[in-house]
């Protein structure tokens, strides 16, 4: 099992040598970064065979307040044959704040890039539907990111006629 | 505001309503349906009505204080969503509950998961008309719940599970309460089946209604019994088995179909693997070193008096609510790590270097503080699996915490399901995903 996952990650590396930025372990998770305009060609290599990961797990965003770029998408993916996780990651800076959509991948990433751009407003490329899922329409500002207090308070929305 | 299928419905379809809050359905979601008689066209389904920020609170919030709110994730099975965020927490720190603990740890969260599916599939009956089957179910979550809050304290908002192992130790009739406990699940499991596994109104609404391919749920990110339903062999229990699982026999059970019938059915089998799994995990479970429950001894005030002329020796009697947590307790149920588990409170009573102990624990800036670094664990919860995401920035808040829950994929599939089917198969579907709020909208 772990030869495979050493093998799927120099596979990785000689296919993409230039878009992967590093390979890290901490506590046990692989994770990988890779240069945002490539996302989709890596993470398309990894979905099918031989790496076959074919289950989006889990997606999210991490809001570095202060560095320069300064969020950081986060991806989880799972291979059901090989029972491994791999972390990617890729990074978005404020005033270019877009990645490509896995929409045309996997189904779970429309609500879940909504979810990212509903709580930290980065676009993404692609999406057929991208609007806010949890909060409302007319809210205003991105409530995950570091710069939004805890407890702002925004205004009551006017009833609809 | 639904605002896709006001742009895309046809000009003679008629669009209808259903929830935010609509009887037939637990949970505050709202599904706006265009139809063509009884037949669904087209719908779109609106989550957040739930939203509290609980990412938000909880990176506000120390390791140790926003435990409570991980409890009310999924208010079935709080222990398991205690269990997945202790145990991320843990795999960041690296440190490992005692043997003791790590049961009843795997105890807990097995009570819960049969809790969990007892509720929906409770859900799922009654909104097909099988009043009955929700009643037998509660009665049997009901001897669960008395396991649990005799253990924990508490019934649905547990935090009983510590970083580093657990609050309290087993109360001493826990044996004989599990027992008639799976005694009485297993009654209810069996009248369950002889209610429903042939009963042509619940069959009619069942089977074959909203088939989903092993492909389409891999897609959406399904896991835990409705991913397993479709035939795809997935637990965290097994693919990564973290507490004592690996010690443990059980099964996974699979559904062939995917549709309705096979998550009931998938969700009855899991139960009775979860039973199996208690009863092995209470054979195997060390003994504690002492069982009785709480010391004998001198008051606490009177020990902190005596305290201030010398050394205290004797036993201190504790509050109630402490029962269970005594100190000669804590290495059968807290990690030897000294600087990760709250100080015995005969301790915090009685020293100087207690209360000194005890102060640096509780005060900001001190208390657990995981080094820098971003780690992902998960566990099985009821739905499936349940992940956290902590970003840890070496101070004693998380600088991020995500959770993965398990229903928002689940639920984000619902519009393809019930897509050409009847308003009626809304009800039984979305019963099958098992929507909780909580974890859903978080």
């Amino acid at each position: 099992m772990e030869m495979e996952k050493k093998k799927v990650l120099e596979e990785l590396k000689q296919k993409f040598p230039e878009k992967i930025k590093e390979i890290s372990v901490q506590f046990g998770d692989e994770s990988i970064i890779v240069e945002s305009g490539s996302l989709l060609d890596v993470v398309q290599f990894l979905k099918n065979e031989p790496c076959s990961y074919s289950m989006l797990l889990d997606l999210t965003c991490v809001d570095y307040k202060g560095q320069e770029p300064r969020f950081e998408m986060v991806y989880h993916l799972y291979s059901l044959s090989n029972k491994q996780r791999l972390r990617i990651k890729a990074r978005l800076a404020e005033k270019d704040l877009w990645i490509d959509s896995l929409t045309s991948l996997w189904k779970n990433a429309n609500w879940l890039e909504r979810e990212i751009y509903d709580m930290f407003g980065v676009h993404f490329k692609g999406h057929p539907d991208l609007r806010r899922i949890f909060m409302y329409e007319g809210f205003e500002g991105y409530p995950l990111r570091k710069d939004y207090p805890l407890r702002k308070r925004q205004p009551r929305i006017p009833l609809r006629k | 505001m639904p605002t896709r299928i006001q742009k895309e419905a046809r000009k003679e379809s008629l669009l209808l309503n259903m929830g935010p809050s609509h009887p037939a359905m637990h949970g505050t979601i709202r599904i706006m349906l265009e139809l063509d008689g009884e037949r669904i066209l087209n719908s779109e389904v609106e989550v957040g009505y739930l939203h509290r920020g609980f990412e938000k609170t909880c990176e506000n919030r120390t390791y140790f204080n926003l435990l409570p709110y991980t409890d009310r994730l999924n208010y079935v099975s709080p222990l398991i969503n205690n269990l997945g965020y202790v145990m991320t927490v843990e795999k960041m720190l690296g440190i490992e509950a005692p043997e003791r603990a790590q049961y009843i740890r795997v105890i807990m969260s097995e009570l819960s998961r049969v809790s969990d599916h007892l509720t929906c599939l409770a859900a799922i009956a009654m909104e097909c008309g099988a009043l009955t089957v929700l009643l037998y179910n509660m009665k049997a979550r009901e001897f669960i719940w008395d396991v649990i809050e005799s253990t924990t304290g508490a019934r649905m908002t547990t935090s009983y599970i510590r970083i580093g192992g657990v609050r309290a130790d087993l109360h001493p009739d826990y044996n004989a309460a599990i027992k008639k406990a799976i005694v009485e699940t297993r009654k209810v499991l069996k009248d369950v089946h002889g209610l429903l596994d042939k009963n042509k109104i619940f069959l009619n609404r069942t089977r074959d209604i909203a088939v989903v391919s092993p492909e389409t749920a891999i897609s959406y990110g399904w896991t835990g019994p409705c991913l397993r339903s479709t035939g795809v062999y997935y637990d965290v229990r097994k693919a990564f088995p973290y507490a004592v699982y690996d010690r443990l026999d059980f099964e996974v059970p699979l559904g062939e179909r995917g549709d309705n019938f096979d998550r009931y059915i998938v969700r009855m089998k899991e139960m009775e693997q979860s039973l199996r799994i208690i009863e092995q995990a209470m054979e195997k479970i060390p003994e504690p070193s002492s069982s009785q429950l709480m010391a004998k001894g001198i008051e606490p005030a009177e020990a902190i008096k005596a305290s201030r002329a010398k050394k205290v020796e004797k036993k201190i009697r504790l509050s109630p609510n402490l029962e269970g947590s005594e100190k000669d307790k804590y290495k059968n149920i807290l990690a030897k790590d000294k600087k990760y588990i709250v100080p015995p409170k005969e301790d915090t009573y009685t020293s100087i270097e207690g209360i000194i102990n005890h102060f640096k624990f509780f005060m900001r800036e001190h208390g657990i503080r995981p080094p820098k670094g971003e780690v992902y664990f998960s566990v099985e919860g009821g739905n499936g699996e349940l992940g956290y995401y902590i970003v840890s920035d070496g101070t004693d808040k998380p600088y991020r915490l995500h959770l993965r829950a398990p229903c928002f994929h689940i639920v984000s599939a619902l519009e393809e399901m019930i897509q050409g089917r009847y308003i009626a198969d809304i009800i039984p579907t979305f019963g099958s995903t098992n929507m909780i709020g909580g974890e859903l909208d978080r």
